[in-house]
């Protein structure tokens, strides 16, 4: 019955979908916490571009951003970022556009988590005559990121699937070889669902058990 | 004199030099971007005026390409968010049920539904419909893309359900209880028209989530919408990806924008309403309850 399986990498495959998800959620990190900053940061030009930035990524579906990155950004205006072949190339692409949408997310998630600091935390670091950075770097954002683990608990599961969205531009991970496999295997198409469904419940069933649990064990008491 | 943001004081003359030091040095990043940008499109002669001209000279653009693909995509959004929102209300009903045998099966289905991406979903509606019924191919996409998004959407709606219902205070229960109602009455009756006031922005900011997923549909199984109508027109107006690209995202963009602006404002509405009643809360609980079907 699963003979067939020999045929095809699934775990390969669902290696590759780790792979995507791994880089895309450092990048969207980063590039999220540093949108949140803009976006309560004391210069008017940064918050209108932070919120003009967040506003117009969320309501563009994914799908034309990952295509934009491949057909717009690679093949109409040659940007390659440093890939040796098209399967490279695709695979990096697809990653910056991930982390484009998905920052927008976090950025959203760690502003409510400032919001959660208790006045009294901001207030006492100004009356210390902290600066905006300081501010922000050593008494805010350390507090807000321990209560925002569940928020992107939330937002790397649905990063984990969004990454399908990239066999839109040709990345070999699972749901593209899903379609393959469907296609071939057509009296088998339950069996090849129930595999590739099972194969994401494992992904996402225990990042959601144990940063649900280490977000308890972070989360300031008060 | 109060600060703008708990986060920093009100600026001084220093702290106001600063600030236009800041705004001057992200002006500049922000241009060279926008000129790298700009530079490269002009060298693949991506801004030419007739690259982007048809958009705003030749109706044909519209009335042949984009008009019928976001009709499609329109279709197949309410489609989805017709059928997926009786599904949802009922498993999110279900999960709440007294019974075991009830509650578990209805919460392995929704977590299960929930743990997929709705693109695996989407190819594995296309091929079931291909292998098991008589739908005609070029119905099957629609049929797919608007059964994954039914699947998908509808365990998320069942989760939104589930928490406006359990958002309710417990007197409501206790009272309805009180009067004698059954189980079924007082969900009916007294649980869910008033979780359905506290939910709508929810599931109106659902709504953006499937339009956006619509356009997976267009780009993995062909389905007609709107994101899918970027290469036919690249393709009869001379290579304007870019272009095509950019026309594409601000119509998306407007009309996510709109369904989130009525997102907002029904918040702010049920908000405003909650407060101005105050005591008037119980008189239009029993009014909704007089006119309710069971009487």
């Amino acid at each position: 019955m699963f003979d067939f399986l020999s045929e095809y990498d699934v775990l390969g495959a669902f290696w590759l979908t780790v792979q995507l998800t791994f880089f895309s959620a450092i990048g969207a990190l980063i590039w999220g916490t540093i949108l949140a900053g803009m976006r309560v940061s004391p210069v008017p030009l940064m918050r209108g571009f932070a919120t003009a930035y967040i506003n117009l990524m969320r309501n563009t579906p994914l799908t034309l951003i990952i295509l934009a990155c491949s057909l717009g950004l690679n093949q109409t205006l040659g940007m390659t970022l440093a890939g040796q072949n098209f399967e490279q190339q695709n695979y990096r692409l697809a990653i910056l556009g991930f982390i484009a949408y998905t920052a927008t997310f976090v950025c959203e998630s760690i502003r409510s988590g400032i919001n959660t600091v208790p006045v009294g935390q901001a207030e006492a670091a100004r009356a210390l005559g902290l600066g905006f950075t300081q501010v922000l770097g050593i008494v805010v954002l350390p507090q807000a990121f321990r209560s925002v683990i569940g928020p992107l608990t939330s937002v790397l599961i649905a990063l984990t699937k969004n990454t399908t969205i990239a066999s839109t531009i040709g990345v070999a991970e699972a749901s593209l070889l899903m379609s393959e496999m469907i296609e071939n295997e057509s009296d088998k198409i339950f069996l090849v669902f129930a595999i590739f469904a099972l194969g994401f419940v494992i992904l996402t069933l225990p990042t959601g058990l144990i940063l649900g649990w280490v977000a308890k064990k972070a989360a300031v008491k008060r | 004199m109060s600060a703008p943001s708990v986060l920093y004081d009100a600026p001084g003359p220093k702290a106001k030099a600063r600030n236009v030091g800041y705004t001057i040095a992200f002006l500049a990043v922000l241009a060279a971007v926008l000129w790298w940008v700009l530079a490269t499109m002009g060298e693949k002669g991506q801004l030419d005026w007739d690259k982007w001209s048809p958009f705003f000279t030749d109706a044909r653009v519209w009335t042949t390409f984009i008009l019928p693909g976001l009709q499609n995509t329109l279709i197949a959004a309410a489609l989805s968010i017709v059928i997926a929102l009786p599904i949802g209300a009922l498993f999110g009903i279900l999960r709440l049920s007294d019974h075991v045998f009830v509650r578990w099966p209805a919460a392995t289905i929704v977590e299960f539904f929930r743990a997929v991406p709705v693109l695996i979903l989407m190819f594995f509606a296309n091929e079931f419909y291909f292998n098991f019924t008589d739908v005609d191919s070029e119905q099957r996409p629609l049929y797919a893309v608007v059964t994954g998004l039914v699947l998908y959407n509808g365990s998320v709606l069942a989760e939104v359900v589930r928490a406006g219902i359990l958002s309710l205070p417990r007197g409501q229960t206790e009272a309805a209880q009180a009067l004698g109602l059954r189980k079924t009455q007082t969900m009916t009756n007294v649980l869910l028209p008033q979780a359905v006031t506290a939910m709508l922005p929810a599931i109106v900011s659902q709504i953006v989530v499937i339009v956006k997923d619509t356009a997976l549909g267009g780009a993995a199984l062909g389905f007609a919408e709107l994101l899918s109508r970027t290469r036919p027109i690249s393709n009869n107006y001379g290579a304007n990806t870019i272009a095509t690209l950019v026309i594409v995202a601000v119509v998306y963009i407007v009309v996510n924008f709109i369904i989130t602006s009525i997102a907002s404002w029904l918040e702010q509405w049920s908000r405003q309403r909650k407060k101005g009643a105050g005591a008037v809360v119980p008189v239009t609980a029993v009014d909704d309850q007089a006119t309710g079907p069971a009487v």
